[in-house]
């Protein structure tokens, strides 16, 4: 009696577990929607942006050396 | 500054893909999630590295036609700058796959590609170094290049395609599939492969224009 017990709790547990399973194709995907909602990404996005414009200009500066550089061998 | 527009373009796209990258809404994808944004940065570093190397080959087939040493300088820096754009690609790869494969390197066809792809444009560079007299190193160099660039479509493009992967695109699978149905992304991922591929153009002329300084220095004095 006591063994059919364990066996049906166990039976049910698993069915329980594996409905949860099934249950986890329909459960949103996680996003950074807090990130997004507070506004805060924009800080990454300027953060990002003023490293990549700093590099631009290092790459400006370098084309305009070498250019330099170029004039004064062709003399 | 006519001359320049292309820079400006290049600037003008990676900057955009920046923002719109972090910013523009991305499709939910179970395991993915907000690391989708990666396929903005860590793809065109590829389709840069592949674009630059084409080059470095184009060059080498150029020079083994006209014996110009310039060919052979524009073919060396071209190659240079496509393995930096190519580590960038092998270790952010790395890193998209530790969060969402959970391991840093796995086994991969893809993977496995890229790093002997890398490996063997490392050899050209070892190469290049071995050989002291100018002409033989540009010829030896020249015809390596060729076996390099085939050997990069066959493990870049070919066998990944062969064997089931787990990188996106592979198994059969020519496109981005998934991704490539959803518009907003389009709108980013198309001007970030632009933008990015002008960049590394603008890198490899810098570093062949001073090259080129160097060298006339070199035999002018």
């Amino acid at each position: 009696m006591i063994n059919s017990i364990k066996k049906a709790t166990l039976l049910t547990a698993i069915l329980i577990g594996s409905a949860s399973a099934f249950a986890q194709d329909n459960q949103p995907v996680e996003m950074a929607t807090g990130l997004y909602q507070s506004g805060k990404i924009y800080v990454v996005v300027t953060v990002v942006s003023i490293i990549f414009v700093g590099i631009l200009t290092y790459l400006v500066m370098l084309d305009r050396k070498i250019s330099k550089l170029e004039k004064e061998i062709k003399k | 500054m006519k001359k320049n527009w292309w820079k400006v373009v290049a600037a003008v796209c990676v900057l955009y893909t920046i923002i719109a990258g972090f910013l523009f809404k991305v499709p939910a994808q179970p395991i993915l999630h907000e690391t989708i944004r990666n396929l903005y940065f860590h793809v065109p570093m590829w389709f840069s590295m592949m674009t630059i190397l084409f080059v470095s080959l184009w060059h080498s087939i150029k020079y083994l036609s006209k014996s110009a040493i310039e060919s052979d300088i524009v073919a060396s820096q071209a190659a240079h700058t496509g393995m930096l754009v190519g580590f960038l690609g092998l270790v952010t790869g790395s890193i998209w796959a530790k969060y969402t494969w959970g391991a840093w390197w796995v086994a991969d066809t893809k993977l496995n590609g890229a790093a002997i792809t890398m490996l063997i444009y490392l050899a050209y560079f070892v190469l290049r170094g071995s050989i002291d007299e100018e002409q033989k190193r540009a010829r030896i160099a020249a015809v390596y290049n060729i076996f390099a660039y085939v050997m990069l479509i066959v493990f870049l493009l070919i066998l990944p395609r062969m064997n089931d992967s787990l990188h996106p695109g592979n198994g059969g699978n020519p496109g981005f599939n998934k991704y490539d149905l959803d518009s907003t992304m389009r709108m980013v991922f198309y001007p970030a492969v632009i933008g990015w591929i002008l960049l590394t153009v603008w890198i490899f002329t810098l570093r062949v224009r001073l090259e080129k300084v160097k060298q006339k220095l070199l035999y002018n004095d």
